[in-house]
């Protein structure tokens, strides 16, 4: 089967979960016998098991999103006045190229199905199917709501995410958390969606935790401190000024807390403020964007990670923190919730519930070892061959309708 | 004579209510939910099964006894299902009252808080039982003489206190890995002990109610009074008495009045009746009908609960041993601080129910729907747990700083 797969990220240029889950998802679905392309919008060297990559556009990845989500070009143009004004794209000119290339790539192949990945490759997807009657799937890792927050978000956005699942043939969605969102928000009906799990690959490689990476964190673990992280872009949808006021509240209580914010975002310096304002700013510290190894060692020094989304599709940065030996308490409006039971789960308001929990975690041995040994046991059962074997299945619905049309 | 010996078990728990950490220290009550739909609502629960279960089975218990001479029945009723039966449902507490008149019904002995505390504190464990003893003399007129542990849990360490402390007779669980080819339907003697003698439950004839009365994928589905009688006939042929243990929830709670079961139990009494070879017996009856066929030893612990049949439920992960091994490490300061409402928020902690609700084990076949709790997860059940206990420390100490306080103006004073 002959799938064209439209994404716009790939490791190790990617900026969150979504890249990470179309690489792991290709690779899975290659592995059964399906003949991918997968399209990224910029170029760049990437080596996949069985899986070809299509450059869309001849730009840098960095610059794969353009000035932003809104049609900033105007302002850069302004801002940066010795630019060439031609090479300046905003992320619509991006779009528009790469519709441009899958256009040119569907005169010449026929894919069985075309498989695109969140809204920025939904037009891409909408054209294959008008124009080729190449039947579409459409995955959501995210929605503008999410991404939004609850009534925000870019009404641009929303229409071409609303254009793309109602064109689609069928809707993957990576939570019922977000299938609900579709549903509710969009009107979508919920038998056209189905929920298709991320999976988990834990990484097979010689990552060794080295204890030198972060020696002040070691020397404090030693004084008997235990250390809560959350890794994560600094926006409106991860909640963290909640996480924030509720840390202020257990260290009230467990002064021997420190919490690590790993990332970037627009909120981090209000995050930061927050932090002085609330008397903890000792014992929180940013690290800024981190990746690979750094990143990994954050993982493997914290004791307890906290997912305090206020709407979160999956969130596959828990699993990467449980399978470092993490803890995980997690907002009720988390995807990845709903395959997990070793967790505590909190709405992402209760910052009541989340400090008790934390202060009970940091002194309780038994209950940290329990969520430690039960995550353990769990989120290992979670993989991509099975995520692929339900997208087949999916597929194999999906071009069966097809033929019953004919 | 073929015997039945039909005991019900009525318990209910105190859930604890979502008991914040910021609660601790000024927030006393650990029992009164505010929220009237919420499940650790005691009330609300409390009321709802005695609608559903206490009340229509009783009547037909009552209507069973005034009918039928022959018929007995043994209960077990915990203390903290007294004492909200006394709150909540007062005529729960009448009938119970009046059907013990009939001499027919026999109260079980057991702890007053439905506690485990046998396998942490003899002393205290001896104490609920004491206590229990005098609720059930005050309210129905009787004395206990047989015995049942919580959860049914029994062991050979068990049975020697029973025979120290004079109870007639215990009851356990007729476990197969334990019997071998033995039959449940004898009396046995409990290894290395004198007087008292054991009854073991017959799960399956029990099980055939109470799980399985229901369950439309059963291929004996539906269940008859006459195919089940035919059933406790032929399981007489291996001894004279089938030992029918259950909750008495299943009746109307676990198992819903429309899919006939209370129907199916009168008639099952008329039917069973009718033949002048069958009678019911209550527990010490049973215990007196014959001489012990055999001795039979248990050193490990036995409960009716799971597949496993082991306390595992209970205190099969670090959550409850920790949760467990705090609350009765408390007994010295709580006995020293000489106050009632502590003692009895103590006692009401070591009730099974709350570290059951903090049982992990069946998450591994992600059989979740296997265990009935209030609360979102176990996690959650340790935290309100363990933040009650938090309060319960502060108030100790609290007042054992004021004993100091005083004791040192009687010194001034002198």
């Amino acid at each position: 089967m002959k799938i064209l797969m439209l994404g716009w990220e790939l490791p190790p240029h990617n900026s969150g979960g979504l890249g990470v889950a179309c690489l792991h998802l290709s690779e899975s679905l290659a592995k059964y016998g399906a003949d991918i392309d997968f399209v990224v919008p910029y170029e760049a060297e990437h080596h996949l098991k069985g899986v070809n990559v299509l450059s869309a556009l001849h730009i840098d990845p960095l610059f794969r999103y353009g000035g932003s989500a809104y049609e900033s070009k105007l302002i850069e143009e302004k801002r940066f006045k010795n630019v060439k004004t031609k090479e300046l794209m905003s992320i619509r000119d991006v779009q528009h190229t790469y519709c441009e290339f899958v256009e040119r790539y569907l005169m010449e192949f026929k894919p069985d199905l075309v498989h695109a990945h969140d809204w920025l490759t939904y037009e891409a997807g909408i054209l294959a199917k008008k124009n080729f009657g190449v039947p579409l799937v459409a995955h959501v890792h995210a929605t503008e709501f999410d991404r939004g927050g609850a009534n925000g978000g870019n009404p641009l956005i929303h229409e071409i995410e609303y254009q793309g699942l109602i064109t689609a043939d069928k809707i993957l969605a990576v939570s019922q958390a977000t299938k609900n969102i579709i549903v509710e928000k969009y009107g979508i009906p919920a038998d056209k969606i189905d929920v298709v799990y991320n999976g988990f690959e834990a990484p097979q490689d010689l990552y060794k935790y080295d204890s030198s990476s972060y020696q002040y964190l070691e020397s404090l673990k030693k004084k008997g401190y235990t250390v809560v992280s959350t890794v994560g872009r600094f926006t409106l949808q991860k909640g963290l000024f909640h996480f924030m006021r509720a840390a202020a509240r257990a260290i009230k209580l467990h002064p021997k807390m420190i919490f690590l914010f790993a990332g970037d975002g627009e909120q981090k310096e209000d995050l930061m403020r927050m932090s002085a304002d609330l008397g903890i700013s000792r014992n929180v510290i940013f690290t800024g964007f981190i990746r690979g190894k750094q990143l990994r060692d954050i993982y493997s020094i914290s004791d307890v990670f906290v997912m305090s989304s206020v709407s979160e599709p999956f969130g596959l940065t828990a699993l990467e923190a449980a399978h470092h030996g993490n803890a995980l308490v997690i907002t009720k409006q988390s995807g990845v919730g709903e395959v997990l039971r070793s967790i505590v789960q909190y709405d992402f308001w209760d910052e009541d519930k989340l400090a008790g929990a934390l202060v009970n975690i940091a002194e309780s041995p038994a209950l940290i070892n329990t969520l430690r040994d039960g995550i353990k046991r769990e989120y290992g059962r979670i993989s991509w061959d099975d995520v692929a074997k339900k997208c087949i299945s999916v597929y194999d619905e999906v071009n069966k309708h097809k033929r019953n049309r004919f | 004579m073929r015997s039945i010996v039909l005991y019900l078990h009525m318990h209910q728990p105190y859930r604890l209510k979502h008991y914040s950490i910021f609660s601790v220290g000024h927030d006393h009550d650990y029992w009164t939910e505010k929220d009237w739909y919420a499940g650790t609502n005691n009330e609300r629960i409390f009321k709802k099964v005695a609608d559903k279960s206490y009340r229509p089975m009783l009547a037909i218990l009552e209507k069973c006894l005034n009918n039928y001479p022959g018929f007995k029945v043994s209960l077990s009723i915990t203390g903290t299902f007294i004492e909200q039966a006394q709150f909540w449902a007062p005529d729960v507490i009448e009938t119970l009252q009046r059907i013990c008149k009939t001499g027919r019904v026999e109260i079980v002995a057991e702890t007053y808080y439905h506690s485990l505390a046998f396998f942490f504190d003899k002393q205290e464990f001896e104490e609920q039982v004491v206590k229990h003893q005098k609720i059930i003399k005050e309210l129905f007129g009787v004395d206990t003489q047989v015995f049942r542990n919580t959860e049914l849990s029994y062991n050979d360490d068990l049975a020697k206190w029973a025979d120290d402390f004079g109870m007639k007779g215990l009851l356990a669980e007729g476990w197969d890995k334990v019997l071998e080819w033995r039959s449940p339907n004898f009396v046995y003697r409990p290894a290395g002990c004198k007087n008292t003698r054991l009854l073991l439950k017959n799960y399956r004839l029990s099980d055939d109610i109470a799980f399985r009365f229901s369950d439309k994928h059963w291929k004996e589905w539906p269940l008859t009074v006459e195919k089940y009688q035919s059933w406790l006939e032929a399981a007489t042929l291996n001894g004279p008495l089938i030992n029918l243990f259950m909750d008495f929830e299943t009746f109307g709670e676990n198992i819903w009045e429309d899919t006939g079961i209370f129907k199916f139990f009168e008639h099952l009494v008329y039917s069973w009746l009718k033949d002048e070879n069958n009678n019911f017996l209550t527990v010490s009856e049973a215990c007196d009908s014959d001489e012990p066929k055999a001795e039979l030893s248990m050193p490990w612990t036995v409960t009716w609960a799971d597949t496993e049949r082991d306390l595992s439920a209970w205190l099969g992960n670090s959550m409850q041993h920790e949760a467990m091994q705090a609350v009765y490490g408390m007994k010295q300061d709580v006995l020293e601080s000489e106050d009632a409402h502590m003692l009895e928020d103590w006692r009401r902690l070591q009730t099974s129910d709350h570290p059951y609700y903090m049982c992990t084990k069946y998450f591994n076949d992600g059989d979740v729907h296997a265990y009935f709790s209030p609360y979102d997860s176990p996690y959650d059940a340790f935290l309100y747990y363990m933040n009650a206990l938090r309060d319960m420390r502060e108030r100790l100490d609290e007042i054992a700083e004021k004993k100091k306080a005083t004791s040192k103006e009687v010194e001034t004073d002198n």
